[in-house]
C-alpha cells in the first residue's frame, strides 16, 4: 500500500485511511486529512522533513514518520470514483 | 461565574466567550471588541492563557474571555480541553465563534461541535478581506439560514465588524431561551450511528444528575472514547452508576465498527465534512481559482531547498543587527540618562562618610546600579522584541519551524522550539524569561520540557558583560575567535543537554507529532508588533522592579552581616584618626589650615574626589571647563585646594596633602570593605565552597560572585565590581582592577575559560526559574532547573580546569578543545539517532 510518505512533490492523492491512533489521528482529521480528502504534496523541508502538504484552502506540513502512517492513492488511477462518499 | 454581576433589572451583564480555530483571529477581535482601553488582564496559565476583559454598550457590562485557538473540541490536547471545560462549565451566556472566512470548509468543523454543545451562538466570519483577495464569495445570509444563527462578517485587522458583532451578541443573548437547541438544519446527522446515540440519549434523559449536560453531544463523545467525557460521567454518576452506561457504548462502538468497517471518530468526522458541505454549498463561491496564491509564490523562494538557508541566516542576521548592535547604540543615548537618574538619587541619599558610609546610602546606591543594569537593555529588548513579532504576525516564524524541526527533532526539540530559543538569544543577547514563557505553543510535551531546559543555556544579555569582561582582560589576541566560540556554543551545549535528557529524565513524557499548518502570509500591523513589544518588555521590567530588586537587597544583607566586630572596627578608625592628624599637623600653618580643618574635613575629601571624577570623565576642554565652573560654584573656599592656583604655595602643599589623605582613606576603605566581605555570611558560603571549587579554579571571589548571579545574571560583574573594587575616585576599569588583581594571585586564561563554560551552563537565574516553575507546574522541575545545570557546569569547569592544567593548555587552546569536541560529539550523536530512529520506525511499520 503506497503512503504518503512515499509521494514525490507535485503528487496529487486522495487519502485512503489513517493507521495513527489518538492523538495524533485526531489532529490529522482536525487540520483535514480526511479519508478521502485530496491533498497535493507541495515540498518537502530544505533536509528532507517534514514535508508540506496542500488542502483546500489550507497548507500543512507533517513529518516523514507521521506521512508514513497515512495510505493513498495516486488521484489518477482513482479519477472515476465521485468526490465523496 | 466569579465575575460580579449587575443587580439592576434593566441593566444586564453577560459573559461571552470568543471561541474558533487556532489564526482564526479570536485574539484580534478580542482587542477589537474590548478596545485598547480597557483593562486586560494575562492569567498564566500551566500551558495557555485564558485572557479576560470587557466593554460596556448600553444594557450593562460584557465580559468577554479570549479562548485559546482549537482545531476541534476532543480531550487530546491540553488548549482543547481547557476550551472544552471554560465553555462547559462556565456555560457563557453567548459564545462568539470566530472562523476564518477563506477556509470555511476547516472552520465549520468546530462549529458543528459548538452547536453540539448547545451554546447560544454568533458565528464571526473574520479575515473577509482575505477571503475577497482570493475570490471567495460568502453568502452570510444564506449559511445564517442554514445553521439558524446570527452572522456577521469582520476585518478583525482593520476593526470592521465591531459594532455588528456587539450587536448580534446582544440579540443571541436577548433570545437566548428560545435557541437552547441547535437549529435542526445545523444538526449532523450520523447515519448508522444515530440508533446508538438516541437510545444513550434515552439513557441519558433518565439521570437527572444529567440534565444539565447536552445530551447528544455526551452520547457522541461516549461513542468516540473521549477519555474526559467517561470521566465526566464517574464524576457526575459514581463509578457503579457509569460502568453500565460505559459497556452499553462500548457494545455500540464494537458493533458500529465490525459492520462499517471504520472507526467511529472517522465516521464523525465524515458525517460531519458531508454536513458542511451541504452547509457550503451555495453559499461559498469562488474557493481555489487555481491561481497560485500570494502566499504561495513566496514560499517557492523562501522554501526551496537552497535558497531557505540563505533566507534563514540573513533574517537571523537581520535581528542580530537591529536589535543587539543598533540597540546598543541606542543604549549610549540612554545610559547617560540613567546614570543622571543615579546622580540624582546619589544626590538625595546622605552623603558619604569618611570610613564607613550610612548603609541608607550603599544600599540606596546598590538598589539603583541593580535596576539601572537591568534598565540599560530596555531598549535593546523593545527592538528584539518588536523584530521577533514581525517574523511571528507574517508567517515566516512557522516557515522556519518547518525548516529547523529536522534538525531541532533529532535532539529532541520541536521546529516551534525555534522561537523560545531565539527569544533566549541563540547567538547574543535575548532573556530567559520570555523564552521559557514562549515554550507555551509547543504542543510536544516531552520537547517542551526540554526546550524549558535548555533555554537558559543561550548566552542572554545578562551573560554578556561577565563574557566582555574576562575577553577583554585575558583573550585580547584571540578575541574574535572567542567571540565566535561563546555564541555559537550555546545551541551546541543546548542540543546536547537536550538530548540527554530526553534520553533520562523526560523519557516518560508524552511527545505529539509536528503537524502544524502554515498559515498564509500577512502582512504584520503596527498595533499589533507593538503591543507585543511592549507586552514582552514589560514582563522583562517586571522581573526588575520584583525578583531582583527583592533579591539584591538579600544579597546585599548576606555581603554585609554580620560585619566588622567592634575591636576591628576600632582599628581602623585609630588608623583613619592617625592619617587626619598627620594631615593636620602637616598643614600646621599653612594659610588654609582653617578651610580645611574642623567640621569641614569630611566634606572636603568628599570634594576633592567628586573632582577628580568628575575630571576624569569630562570629555573635551568644554567639558573640563563646565566641571570647573561647576565645583567654583559648590565651594569657591575649596577650590585652590584641589586645583592650587599657579604661585600659590601653601594651596600647592594643601593639596599634596590632601591627596595623601584621600589616598589613605581609599586605601583603608578598600582593606575594611575586603575584610567586611571576607567575613560575611556569602563570603563564608564562598570560601566553604573553595574545596569544590578549586578543581575548576574558584576561589571565594569567584564564588560569592557566582552565588549573587543567580539573583540575576547582571550582578556577576557588579559583584566582582564590589570584590574588585576600589575607591570612589577610582576610574580604572574593572578589567584592569581585574586583571591586576588576579594574574597578581596566579589566575590564567585558562580560569576564565573555566569561568566561561561554568557562566555557560550555569543555572537559569532567579526570575527564569519562577517562570520554569510557572510553565511546568512543579517545584520538583524548578528544582531539577537549578541543580541539574549546577552540577553540569561545576563538572565541566572542573575538568577542563584541571586536565588543562595538567596537561599545560593555554586558555584559547582549552576553549577550543572543548568547542570542537562539543561539536564532534553533537555530530556524532545526530547520526547514531538518526539510524536508530529510522530502524525503529522500521519495526513499528512492519507491525502494522
Ligand atoms: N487579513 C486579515 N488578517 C487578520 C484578520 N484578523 C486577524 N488577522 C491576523 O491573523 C493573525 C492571527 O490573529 P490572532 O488574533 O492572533 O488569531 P487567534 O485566533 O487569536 O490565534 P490563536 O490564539 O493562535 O488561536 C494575526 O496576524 C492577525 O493580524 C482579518 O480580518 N484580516
Ligand atoms: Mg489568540
Amino acid at each position: 500500500m503506497l503512503s504518503l510518505n512515499d509521494i514525490r512533490p507535485g503528487g496529487r492523492v486522495r487519502i485512503r485511511r489513517h493507521l495513527s491512533t489518538g492523538a495524533v489521528r485526531q489532529r490529522l482529521l482536525d487540520l483535514g486529512l480526511m479519508p478521502n480528502a485530496v491533498v497535493t504534496v507541495v515540498r518537502s523541508a530544505p533536509l528532507n522533513d517534514p514535508i508540506e502538504l496542500k488542502l483546500d484552502a489550507s497548507n500543512v506540513s507533517l513529518r516523514r514518520r507521521e506521512a508514513r502512517t497515512i495510505e493513498v492513492s495516486p488521484l489518477e488511477a482513482d479519477a472515476a470514483e465521485p468526490d465523496h462518499v | 461565574m466569579s465575575e460580579p454581576r449587575s443587580e439592576q433589572p434593566h441593566r444586564k451583564d453577560v459573559q461571552v466567550a470568543l471561541a474558533g480555530q487556532q489564526n482564526a483571529g479570536k485574539s484580534t477581535l478580542f482587542n477589537v471588541l474590548t478596545g485598547a482601553r480597557q483593562h486586560v488582564a494575562n492569567y498564566p496559565g500551566v500551558t495557555v492563557d485564558k485572557k479576560h476583559g470587557q466593554y460596556s454598550d448600553d444594557l450593562g457590562t460584557v465580559y468577554t474571555v479570549d479562548l485559546p485557538g482549537t482545531y476541534s473540541l476532543t480531550s487530546f490536547s491540553l488548549e482543547e480541553r481547557v476550551a472544552r471545560e471554560f465553555l462547559l462549565g462556565e456555560r457563557p451566556d453567548v459564545t462568539v465563534n470566530v472562523v476564518d472566512a477563506s477556509n470555511l470548509r476547516r472552520s465549520l468543523h468546530l462549529t458543528l461541535q459548538l452547536l453540539e454543545l448547545e451554546l447560544p451562538l454568533v458565528l464571526a466570519l473574520n479575515m473577509m478581506d482575505v477571503a475577497a483577495s482570493r475570490g471567495i464569495q460568502v453568502d452570510k445570509d444564506l449559511l445564517a439560514r442554514r445553521l439558524g444563527l446570527a452572522v456577521v462578517t469582520t476585518v478583525g485587522r482593520k476593526g470592521e465588524g465591531r459594532e455588528a458583532l456587539r450587536q448580534a451578541i446582544r440579540g443571541v443573548e436577548d433570545g437566548a431561551t428560545a435557541t437552547e437547541r441547535p437549529h435542526p438544519a445545523a444538526v449532523v446527522r450520523y447515519g448508522a450511528l444515530e440508533p446508538a446515540i438516541e437510545q444513550l440519549m434515552a439513557r441519558f434523559a433518565t439521570e437527572p444528575r444529567l440534565s444539565d449536560l447536552p445530551r447528544r453531544w455526551l452520547a457522541l463523545q461516549l461513542l468516540q472514547g473521549d477519555t474526559a467525557a467517561v470521566q465526566l460521567l464517574a464524576e457526575r454518576l459514581g463509578d457503579d452508576a457509569a460502568r453500565p452506561l460505559r459497556e452499553t457504548a462500548g457494545r455500540f462502538i464494537d458493533a458500529f465498527e465490525t459492520a462499517a468497517g471504520i472507526e467511529v471518530s472517522d465516521h464523525v468526522v465524515s458525517c460531519r465534512d458531508q454536513a458542511v458541505e451541504r452547509l457550503l454549498k451555495g453559499a461559498v463561491q469562488g474557493a481555489g481559482n487555481g491561481r497560485p496564491s500570494l502566499t504561495e509564490r513566496i514560499d517557492r523562494f523562501v522554501l526551496n531547498r537552497w535558497a531557505a538557508p540563505f533566507f534563514l541566516v540573513a533574517t537571523v542576521f537581520a535581528i542580530y543587527q537591529v536589535s543587539i548592535v543598533w540597540g546598543y547604540e541606542i543604549t549610549t543615548y540612554t545610559w547617560p540618562l540613567l546614570a543622571k537618574a543615579r546622580e540624582l538619587i546619589a544626590g538625595l541619599l546622605p552623603g558619604a562618610d569618611f570610613l564607613v558610609d550610612p548603609y541608607t546610602r550603599s544600599l540606596g546606591l546598590w538598589l539603583v546600579d541593580s535596576a539601572n543594569t537591568l534598565l540599560n537593555y530596555v531598549p535593546i529588548f523593545l527592538i528584539l522584541f518588536a523584530a521577533i513579532a514581525i517574523i511571528e504576525d507574517s508567517g515566516y516564524m512557522a516557515r522556519i519551524a518547518f525548516i529547523l524541526d529536522k534538525i531541532l527533532h533529532r535532539f529532541g526539540l520541536h521546529g516551534q522550539s525555534t522561537l523560545p530559543l531565539i527569544l533566549g538569544g541563540v547567538f547574543a543577547g535575548g532573556c530567559a524569561v520570555p523564552g521559557v514563557m514562549a515554550t507555551k505553543g509547543i504542543p510536544d510535551t516531552r520537547a517542551r520540557m526540554a526546550t524549558i531546559f535548555t533555554v537558559p543555556f543561550m548566552n542572554c544579555l545578562a551573560k554578556v558583560p561577565l563574557y566582555t569582561l574576562l575577553l577583554g582582560i585575558f583573550f585580547v589576541e584571540h578575541k574574535s575567535l572567542m567571540l565566535f566560540y561563546i555564541s555559537t556554543m550555546t545551541i551546541v551545549f543546548a542540543l546536547l543537554v537536550a538530548k540527554l535528557l530526553t534520553k533520562t529524565v523526560l523519557r516518560g513524557q508524552e511527545t505529539s507529532p509536528f503537524v502544524m499548518e502554515l498559515p498564509h502570509y500577512h502582512l504584520p500591523t503596527v498595533t499589533g508588533v507593538l503591543r507585543r513589544s511592549f507586552e514582552r518588555t514589560w514582563q522583562y521590567i517586571k522581573k526588575v522592579g520584583t525578583v531582583v530588586l527583592a533579591v539584591a537587597v538579600v544579597v546585599f544583607a548576606l555581603l554585609h552581616l554580620p560585619g566588622l566586630s567592634a575591636e576591628r572596627k576600632a582599628h581602623y578608625e585609630a588608623e583613619a584618626q592617625a592619617a587626619v592628624e598627620r594631615f593636620a599637623a602637616a598643614l600646621e600653618g599653612n594659610t588654609y589650615r582653617d578651610v580645611a580643618l574642623g567640621g569641614n574635613l569630611v566634606p572636603l575629601v568628599r570634594y576633592f574626589t567628586d573632582y577628580k571624577r568628575a575630571k576624569l570623565n569630562a570629555t573635551g576642554a568644554a567639558g573640563s571647563a563646565r566641571v570647573t565652573e561647576r565645583f567654583q560654584a559648590r565651594n569657591a573656599d575649596f577650590y585652590p585646594l584641589v586645583k592650587p592656583p599657579a604661585g600659590d604655595r601653601d594651596a600647592r602643599k594643601a593639596w599634596r596633602e590632601l591627596r595623601k589623605l584621600a589616598r589613605a582613606r581609599q586605601g583603608l576603605r578598600k582593606d575594611m570593605r575586603e575584610e567586611r566581605i571576607r567575613t560575611s555570611l556569602l563570603g563564608t558560603i564562598g570560601r566553604g565552597l573553595e574545596p569544590v571549587t578549586q578543581l575548576a579554579g574558584f576561589d571565594w571571589k569567584i564564588n560569592i560572585a557566582l552565588l549573587s548571579s543567580f539573583a540575576a545574571r547582571e550582578s556577576s560583574v557588579a559583584t566582582l565590581g564590589v570584590l574588585f573594587q576600589q575607591d570612589e575616585d577610582q576610574n580604572a576599569t574593572l578589567e584592569e582592577r581585574m586583571g591586576a588583581e588576579t594574574r597578581a594571585g596566579g589566575a590564567t586564561a585558562l580560569l576564565a575559560v573555566s569561568m566561561i563554560l561554568f557562566f555557560a551552563l550555569y543555572p537559569p537565574c532567579l526570575a527564569t526559574t519562577i517562570m520554569v516553575k510557572v510553565q511546568t507546574g512543579s517545584y520538583q522541575w524548578m528544582l531539577f532547573a537549578i541543580v541539574f545545570p549546577t552540577l553540569l557546569g561545576l563538572g565541566v569547569a572542573s575538568a577542563v580546569y584541571s586536565i588543562g592544567t595538567a596537561v599545560g593548555a593555554t586558555g584559547i587552546q582549552a576553549m577550543s578543545a572543548v568547542y570542537w569536541g562539543a561539536v564532534a560529539l553533537l555530530l556524532v550523536v545526530g547520526l547514531v539517532s538518526d539510524r536508530q530512529a529510522s530502524r525503529r520506525l522500521r519495526a513499528r511499520l512492519a507491525e502494522t
